[in-house]
């Protein structure tokens, strides 16, 4: 390899400067920051538990977006057997109190940026 | 092979950097373009496809135009043009990209463009554009690398290259081909509906990319030590009459079509064109010059005497290229949208920001045929000191 | 420097083609079960309306004599969150009115009825049984659903070519030139709104229908003057109004057949 010196330097540069940021939180003792989010009062009523959802919830509501959308089936058959209608602004926010405190402080604590609410709206946010 | 793009001299870079200045500037528009969305072009509810898809219609048939110089050497051996093959099948490139990024650039939401192969939809042409577009560019990045690198080791080219070769020449024809069936399959559109399109379309690409073929042979004799040579000029030349003439005698059939059999919905789009419609005259202006020009062009180009001597050729080339990219550019595309399907007259103009975005991508199409074509003549040590 | 560099390929598409596989990968771990609805294929929430092929049959001398009325435009406008924008650059429309002359401009001769030739007429999507919007979409965001005939338009897939507002030859499509939202005047909370960069258009309510409700034009008609049924069905309510009316189409001569049946 020619200048490899200079690569080298220029590698270990590079690195330095895109984990910048998390030195910089732990400097400040932010590295342990983990959002709070609201839940609902009842938690059991989900159409799964906690767990799956926290993982797939993603995968889940895409699949409910093709079925609905494309397949039109409306009606989602839970493992235990209860059924929802499919639908983020309906079902989900049903019991969602906030979409503010719960949606949004995890995707931004993520850095993700779903477009769900590009379109579909909170009712909830709508009144206030 | 690419790191002698990034040796050159002082007009060199300075003509790099300018270009990349340009492209930063219209990136800037882009990104406004990006958050506002498409209203900040002229395109309106009725010319729902403006400028950039016009672009990308024109650069198309530059692109099939490397078949023009590929063809006679591969096929027919004609060695005069081993010194500019390669710089057709780069303009090619360069050419395809361009495209590209255009259809980006006019996509509503450009990062869901994936779904295109996602769901892959054979019923759509817009499907088998970007299938046959995206293979043209594959087949002539191999081509132009392999045969360059075997140049550059002073060994004949693999033999495996040749059915590579042979295949990109039909392709050629496939892409601008595929690209007038987006326009000409479609019933609401009675000034695109002729089956006259595609053959228009290769006759104009096949003189427009000669011409600028031969503006960029004469502009780098010019500024390097590459020499073409009198006799692959000329016969680019003549190439491009015979193109010409073919696309002249296109557009009359399209007119007697049109003017003969006098079905209004046929007619109102040559009369929004030529003479206006409703009091609405934009583009009356554009299609006559570009009419004249082509007819000029022409006259200078099939008498002998103007085609030979430099001076008239140049201006005939020029004439050429104008006048193809307002009928393509300009006419062709907005054309058939004028007046709408219900009858009613929307006029269309490109905004500035548009403009400028535009601008950006034929930047970004000058850059590469810069670096491509450096990397063509510093490898046959062509490349003034 | 060449092993290198096809060892750095190989490592990056290896790694590449590691993550297009998750999804996979996970569905084989069984973990993705819960994703498969098989079992609860319902179409409905409660009792949807179905048809074996969706049809319009507008009365347009029952229409016309309501001068100025807007009630259906209104109703449609209002529960799908289409923008008013007040120009005609950026509009959006799904149901709106055309003159006679414009709408039917086959039908137009020099000596039409004066008062028929402005009509004010109603038009939106046809809903073709041989649509050439869905022909051309590179994407399939927009397709035919083929147990009843609706044309239908996915805005999570749609890119925005506009290849399809290209294709209809009713000019039954509009694209948003830009952000919708502000332009609502007062957001439906049940039907979602679009972003800029998509296409949209009239989609004979099919969530209206999965709910057991008309669509909501043909609700807001007061004169009754709009009806919809099943074309299939030989008994509807369309088929009689075909069979004892003269009635006709937008550019039939084209062969998309679309479903909209005018009673002039
Ligand atoms: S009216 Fe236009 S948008 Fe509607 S189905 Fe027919 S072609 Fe498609
Ligand atoms: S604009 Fe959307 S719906 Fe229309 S053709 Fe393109 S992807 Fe399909
Ligand atoms: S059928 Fe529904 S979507 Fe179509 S125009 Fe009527 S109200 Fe609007």
């Amino acid at each position: 390899m020619y200048d490899s010196g200079k690569v080298i330097t220029g590698i270990i540069v590079f690195l330095i400067i895109i984990t910048f940021p998390v030195w910089y939180n732990v400097a400040r003792g932010k590295a342990n920051y983990v959002p709070e989010l609201e839940y609902p009062v009842d938690t059991g009523r989900c159409v799964a538990d906690s767990a799956y959802i926290r993982a797939y919830h993603m995968d889940l509501l895409n699949t409910w977006r093709d079925q609905v959308v494309r397949e039109g089936i409306r009606v989602y058959r839970a493992a235990d057997g209860r059924t929802f209608e499919m639908s983020l602004s309906n079902t989900c926010m049903n019991c969602h109190q906030s979409k503010e405190n719960f949606c949004d402080k995890c995707h931004d604590y993520l850095s993700v940026s779903p477009y769900c609410w590009d379109c579909h709206i909170d009712p909830k946010e709508l009144k206030r | 092979m690419l790191e002698k793009a990034l040796k050159g001299t002082k007009t060199y870079w300075t003509l790099v950097i300018s270009i990349m200045v340009i492209m930063g500037v219209a990136f800037l528009f882009y990104l406004r373009q990006y958050h506002y969305g498409l209203g900040v072009t002229g395109l309106s509810r009725d010319v729902t496809w403006g400028f950039y898809i016009a672009q990308f219609t024109f650069l198309v048939g530059v692109a099939a135009s490397a078949v023009m110089v590929v063809l006679p050497y591969y096929l027919h051996n004609y060695k005069a043009f081993g010194k500019i093959t390669i710089l057709g099948e780069f303009l090619a490139i360069a050419s395809v990209i361009m495209c590209m990024t255009f259809i980006f650039v006019d996509m509503g939401q450009p990062f869901r463009i994936l779904n295109v192969f996602l769901h892959p939809t054979p019923h759509s042409l817009m499907f088998w554009d970007t299938v046959a577009l995206g293979g043209y560019l594959l087949l002539n990045i191999i081509i132009s690398r392999v045969v360059l690198d075997a140049e550059r080791k002073a060994i004949a080219p693999p033999g495996w290259i040749k059915p590579v070769i042979i295949l990109s020449i039909p392709w050629a024809i496939s892409i601008h081909t595929v690209t007038a069936f987006l326009y000409a399959g479609l019933a609401a559109r009675p000034f695109w509906l002729t089956a006259v399109l595609a053959p228009r379309f290769l006759a104009s690409a096949f003189s427009s990319g000669p011409a600028l073929l031969i503006l960029l042979c004469l502009l780098l004799r010019k500024y390097t030590r590459f020499d073409p040579g009198k006799e692959p000029i000329q016969k680019l030349a003549l190439i491009a009459t015979y193109a010409m003439a073919a696309n002249v005698f296109f557009i009359l059939m399209e007119f007697f079509t049109a003017l003969y059999s006098d079905i209004p919905e046929h007619l109102m789009h040559f009369e929004y064109l030529f003479l206006g419609l409703d009091g609405k005259t934009n583009l009356v202006p554009w299609m006559w010059t570009s009419e004249i020009l082509a007819l000029i062009a022409l006259v200078l180009l099939i008498n002998p005497g103007t085609r030979r001597r430099e001076g008239t050729l140049i201006l005939a080339c020029v004439m050429v290229f104008i006048s193809i990219w307002i009928d393509k550019g300009m006419g062709m595309v907005v054309g058939g949208f004028i007046p709408n399907p219900l009858g009613n007259v929307t006029e269309y103009m490109p905004t500035f920001t548009e403009l400028m975005i535009s601008l950006g991508v034929y930047a970004m199409g000058l850059l590469l045929v810069t670096g491509l074509y450096k990397i063509a003549l510093s490898v046959r040590g062509e490349v003034r000191a | 420097m060449k092993i290198d560099r096809r060892k750095f390929i190989k490592f990056t598409g290896l790694t590449a083609i590691g993550l297009a596989g998750t999804p996979a990968a996970r569905a084989f771990t069984g973990e993705d079960s819960l994703l498969v609805n098989e079992a609860g294929r319902q179409p409905s929430v409660e009792n949807p309306l179905t048809a074996k092929r969706w049809a319009m049959v507008i009365n347009l001398k029952k229409c016309i004599a309501q001068d100025g009325c807007t009630k259906c435009i209104d109703a449609c406008h209002t529960v799908h969150n289409v923008p008013d924008f007040g120009n005609p650059k950026d509009e959006i429309k799904w149901i709106w009115k055309e003159s006679f002359e414009h709408a039917f401009h086959e039908q137009e001769h020099e000596f039409i009825n004066e008062a028929l030739k402005h009509a004010p007429t109603l038009v939106f999507c046809n809903h073709c049984d041989n649509p050439p919007c869905v022909r051309v979409c590179p994407t399939q965001a927009t397709w035919k659903r083929e147990e009843d005939g609706i044309v239908m338009m996915d805005w999570h897939r749609c890119i925005g070519c506009r290849y399809c507002v290209v294709a209809c030859p009713y000019g039954s499509r509009s694209f948003n030139w830009r952000d919708p939202r502000p332009f609502i005047k007062e957001l439906h909370p049940d039907f979602p709104t679009r972003v800029r960069g998509v296409v949209e258009k009239c989609t004979f309510c099919e969530e209206r229908l999965a709910r057991g409700l008309m669509p909501a034009c043909v609700e807001a008609c007061p004169e009754k003057a709009m009806v919809f049924g099943d074309l299939e069905d030989a008994d509807s309510e369309v088929r009689e109004l075909l069979r004892n009316n003269y009635t006709i189409r937008r550019k039939p001569s084209l062969g998309t057949m679309p479903e909209i049946y005018y009673i002039i």
